[in-house]
């Protein structure tokens, strides 16, 4: 039967050498070459279960009074996108396993591209000949964390209307254009025009998930094309790939995860209760609550916007540089600029000039890999001061006494990381030992007459 | 504390376990690389079973969202079902099928001959055009004028930005209201508490139209005399849109006992700007580029609070134009 | 006359005699004066002798009444170790009895009395609305408490609802009050919306914390990571 259908592919499409090349197709061994599937197969997850929400939502700021069962918003005025919302969660069967699955599948998305980059950039993934595909790789990093945004913008709730009139501030704080890009985006000022809502759904429903799938396949594609890269060991070369070949022991663990993913998102989405907008209640412009936060992926903005000193920056009466402009903007941008200039940073200080094939372990490279964690560090600390007040609330320690503390932090302990993570990976590479499966040496003794004997093993 | 401690340890101790099961592992690996078709009997009856489970956690899915769609019931079924069908698909792939490796050539890129035919074969193209600039520069200035006509048409989407950012709903006259758009007394904002007002007749939804309202006793008022007469007996009103990033300015602070507590303050619950009343909005504490701006505000004869004009500074979060001195309409 | 002045003499030393040996140790003592002797031991270091305050220590109790007193002491934030500190519940070093006679004492110098708030006469959709327009600020918009620029809004946990009409009418610390702009019925209505607050409706799984994104971020991480990590080590293993 396989002969058959496998003919009758070929003999139309022509398709033969690509189905054998397919099939045979090798993938490197290493468990952390599967953290992108972890990736794609969120976004598997994601596109199936929005668009069961798509049926549901409604993009309407036309007020209505709420009559439902939830007796705290009894009464309530809210726009249609959220009371759209409530009754998918609250009325419709399965419609808050789909909501909070969709939820939980944007939120490890984002970090398995996290973990995913940091995986490439520390193993010199991205040096030539692939630095397209790593620069393909960092677009979806952003437009995933832009996507994620906009999906829990929609509903209007108290928590993300917060958040969407801080974007509104960044928007506008940008020098020159930031009043018009602004009033383009949300048709006007603040809160906008009702045109506002389809729009903001058709790019998170459309416009960029078809982006999303356009480079997720150029970037699957070039892989294939240049092949995967692989650690160093017995048989593998620069020339020669060893591995897993696709059909069938590579075919059928990849589909294992794209199982596994669902299924850890589908029990999140069931049993772990995320953005519980009816506890929130819809937005307006003129309440706020406290602790309020944007999605994990997002924080470090606002660890970016609390840290800020209150500068702006003025010409005369024109305000060239608002305050959110550093933490909302230029943040974001110098870290984004800098995981695009990797593959140059990495010719110019790691010695990346040639083509690889084999990935060095980030031991092998202790200044990339240190720079890299440097790096890593100095985001981390201003995503950490996103979480003052929580530490406040816990701990007593003063709100403004922790600001001092995470800016000094931010500008100091990047060094301190470099120099601490390079000598580790330096005692690391020259002593040969995996920090997590201990040592694996032997002990040897010498002799009373000259040699040198081992001494059995001890585990 | 003494959880961290069993966390740890359950770590390390199923590292240890791990360290075990890999050395069985390897033992049965390097067995069946000798034989690597030789069958799995085991894992193929692991399959089997896992399969058939995920059948059952499926079926309990449909019947559950048919009587009784429990969303906890619905996600573990459901979640269950996948758990287990991927159980399978891993066991079979890591046990059941075939676990030869396989070698592939890494293809090698940089054909410094074809680079030369491209070369050669674009320099071919044009080596019959005389005036290669002129037609390259003109060719750049229409693709150029062209985009930029393509592009353009994106401004529709969005309004001018002109003088509808600075307006604000608040006139000389227009009185203070409520939520439920009852009228503001001067005597229902006493000196520890403070009241959200909305413009009569307005909108409440624009950013220029909440207030908070707050009383300061005469003679902690450190107004400038322009200001000072906003401030009917102490009653002082600012935009409750706080000029960083326009969240609701929704905490004040005052203490009962001021020499023991801060001094009173409205705090911004979002990245906690910190704006001094008494001085008219001083920003005191945060990231806020501008103070809080202040309403004017009037006492009628009937004792409710009106406006005695628009804002004194332009309210909201900063854009380029928003320090220059707003045209104020009274 | 002589009987007269002797008989007079003798009142007068009887009644000297009763002013000096007067109310002592066979009769206990009423609850006015054992509140006043709590008072004195406990709070007049701070507070004054007479209750009137001590500059730069406390503020004075007088005209106060019972709705504060009952606050402070029952919720365990008085007695203050250090003046300078912001005021904590925590566990009153008092019994129930001490503290009935310290308010009935701070209530004697006037006041508003403790306020008898029942959650029933209010509604749940009402106490929303108004803990959003006045309370969630500081509060967060399901009681878990929050912090101000040198102040922290503790979680209402553990509020009674007593406890809630009397921070409403008191405004503790840095908190303000709102009865002048509050009814009754909405006072009641905040206080059974704080009720709600203790159980909400988790509908969609485990609540975990109920402030959002923080702790949604830490299941993303420390839950679904750490398993699809796993199991892409386990996914991987055998193939190199």
């Amino acid at each position: 039967m396989i002969q058959r259908l496998v003919r009758f592919v070929d003999e139309r499409l022509g398709a033969g050498p690509a189905l054998r090349s397919t099939l045979r197709y090798v993938f490197p061994g290493h468990w952390s070459f599967m953290l992108g599937e972890i990736a794609l197969y969120a976004f598997v997850v994601l596109v199936a279960t929005g668009i069961f929400l798509t049926f549901f939502y409604v993009p309407s700021d036309q007020t209505t009074t709420y009559a439902g069962s939830y007796a705290p918003l009894q009464g309530v005025t809210m726009g249609k996108q959220y009371a759209s919302t409530l009754g998918l969660s609250f009325d419709v069967p399965a419609g808050l396993l789909m909501r909070q699955t969709h939820h939980w599948a944007a939120n490890v998305f984002v970090a398995a591209i996290v973990l995913h980059l940091m995986r490439i950039a520390l193993t010199g993934a991205y040096r030539k000949p692939r630095e397209l595909n790593y620069w393909v790789g960092v677009t979806m990093l952003g437009l995933a964390i832009f996507e994620g945004f906009l999906g829990y913008s929609l509903i209007d709730d108290l928590l993300s209307g917060m958040g969407l009139v801080i974007a509104y501030s960044v928007a506008l704080s940008i020098p020159f254009v930031g009043d018009d890009f602004a009033f383009l985006v949300w048709g006007g000022e603040y809160p906008g025009s009702s045109s506002f809502w389809p729009r903001l759904e058709i790019v998170h429903v459309l416009i960029v998930p078809v982006i999303l799938a356009a480079l997720i396949t150029v970037h699957l594609l070039q892989i294939t094309r240049q092949h995967h890269t692989q650690f160093a060991g017995r048989g593998r070369t620069e020339r020669r790939l060893l591995g897993t070949p696709m059909w069938p022991g590579y075919a059928l663990r990849s589909i294992g995860l794209l199982l596994f993913v669902g299924a850890v998102l589908f029990l999140l989405g069931g049993l772990v209760q995320i953005n519980p907008i009816w506890q929130w209640g819809p937005y307006e412009t003129w309440l706020s609550t406290n602790g309020a936060q944007p999605d994990w992926y997002l924080g470090w903005l606002i660890g970016g916007l609390r840290l800020m000193p209150p500068l702006e920056v003025q010409v005369f009466d024109y305000t060239l540089m608002p305050n959110p402009f550093f933490g909302g903007f230029l943040f974001p941008n110098l870290v984004f600029l800098v995981l695009f200039l990797w593959p140059w940073i990495g010719r110019r200080f790691f010695g990346d000039t040639r083509a690889h094939n084999l990935l060095e372990r980030p031991r092998d490279n202790p200044r990339r890999t240190a720079t890299f964690y440097a790096f890593l560090s100095w985001v981390f600390i201003v995503f950490a001061a996103g979480s003052m007040d929580r530490f406040y609330l816990r701990s007593g320690i003063p709100y403004e006494g922790q600001g001092w503390f995470f800016r000094a932090a931010a500008v100091l302990a990047p060094f301190l990381v470099y120099f601490v993570v390079r000598r580790i990976c330096e005692e690391l590479r020259d002593r040969g030992d995996h920090p997590l499966r201990g040592w694996t040496g032997r002990v040897v003794r010498r002799t009373d007459t000259g040699g040198f004997e081992e001494e059995p093993p001890t585990s | 504390m003494r959880r961290l401690l069993r966390t740890l340890l359950a770590v390390i101790g199923f590292g240890a376990v791990r360290r075990r099961a890999r050395r069985r592992h390897e033992e049965a690996q390097a067995r069946r690389a000798e034989r690597p078709t030789e069958p799995d009997r085991r894992a193929e009856n692991l399959v089997v079973a896992a399969l058939l489970l995920a059948a059952a956690a499926a079926l309990a899915f449909v019947v559950l969202y048919l009587v009784t769609p429990n969303t906890q019931l619905l996600g573990l079924t459901f979640g269950g079902a996948l758990a287990l069908l991927g159980l399978a698909a891993a066991l079979a792939g890591k046990r059941v099928v075939s676990q030869e490796q396989a070698a592939e050539e890494y293809p090698e890129f940089g054909d410094e001959r074809a680079q030369g035919d491209v070369q050669a074969v674009v320099e071919e193209s044009g080596s019959s055009i005389s005036r290669r600039r002129l037609l390259l520069g003109a060719a750049g200035l229409a693709g150029g004028a062209l985009g930029a006509a393509a592009l353009l048409p994106a401004a529709s989407l969005g309004p001018n930005v002109d003088g509808t950012i600075a307006a604000t709903p608040w006139r000389r006259g227009r009185r203070v209201v409520s939520r439920d758009d009852k009228l503001i007394r001067a005597e229902e904002v006493s000196e520890s508490t403070f009241v959200t007002g909305f413009p009569e007749g307005a909108t409440k939804e624009s950013l220029g139209a909440p207030l908070i309202i707050v009383r300061v006793p005469a003679p902690e008022l450190r107004l400038p005399p322009d200001r000072l007469a906003g401030a009917p007996d102490g009653i002082i009103a600012f935009s409750k849109i706080c000029p960083h990033a326009g969240c609701a300015v929704s905490m004040y602070r005052h203490p009962r006992f001021r020499p023991t507590a801060p001094k009173p303050a409205l705090v911004c619950p979002c990245h906690y700007s910190t704006f001094d009343p008494s001085r008219g909005g001083k920003l005191l504490f945060g990231p806020a580029g501008r103070d809080l701006p202040q309403l004017p505000l009037q006492i009628t004869a009937a004792g409710e609070l009106e406006a005695g004009g628009d804002f004194y500074d332009s309210i909201g979060p900063s854009y380029g134009r928003s320090r220059e001195k707003p045209g104020r309409k009274d | 006359m002589k009987v007269r002045a002797a008989l007079a003499a003798l009142c007068g030393i009887g009644a000297l005699a009763g002013l000096v040996l007067g109310p002592s140790a066979p009769a206990k003592p009423g609850p006015a004066e054992s509140g006043r002797q709590l008072y004195v031991e406990g709070c007049s270091s701070c507070h004054g002798m007479d209750a009137r305050g001590s500059p730069g220590r406390g503020p004075t109790l007088r005209g106060v009444g019972a709705a504060a007193a009952d606050f402070y002491l029952r919720t365990g934030r008085m007695p203050l170790a250090d003046p300078k500190d912001q005021p904590e519940r925590s566990d009153s070093p008092y019994t129930g009895a001490e503290i009935r006679a310290l308010v009935d004492y701070v209530a004697s110098f006037g006041g508003p009395p403790v306020p008898r708030i029942d959650p029933r006469r209010g509604t749940v959709s009402e106490g929303n609305q108004v803990f959003s327009d006045h309370c969630m600020g500081c509060h967060q918009v399901v009681g878990q408490g929050g912090i101000t620029t040198q102040g922290v809004a503790p979680d209402l946990r553990k509020s009674k609802p007593v406890d809630v009409g009397e921070a409403i009418t008191v405004g503790p610390y840095v908190m303000p009050r709102f009865t002048d702009q509050l009814s009754r019925r909405e006072i009641a209505s905040v206080a059974r919306y704080v009720d709600y607050t203790k159980h909400p409706d988790d509908r969609g799984g485990w609540g975990i914390g109920h402030i959002g994104p923080v702790p949604e971020g830490m299941v993303t991480w420390l839950l679904a990571l750490f398993a699809l990590v796993l199991t892409i080590r386990v996914l991987g293993e055998g193939t190199s």
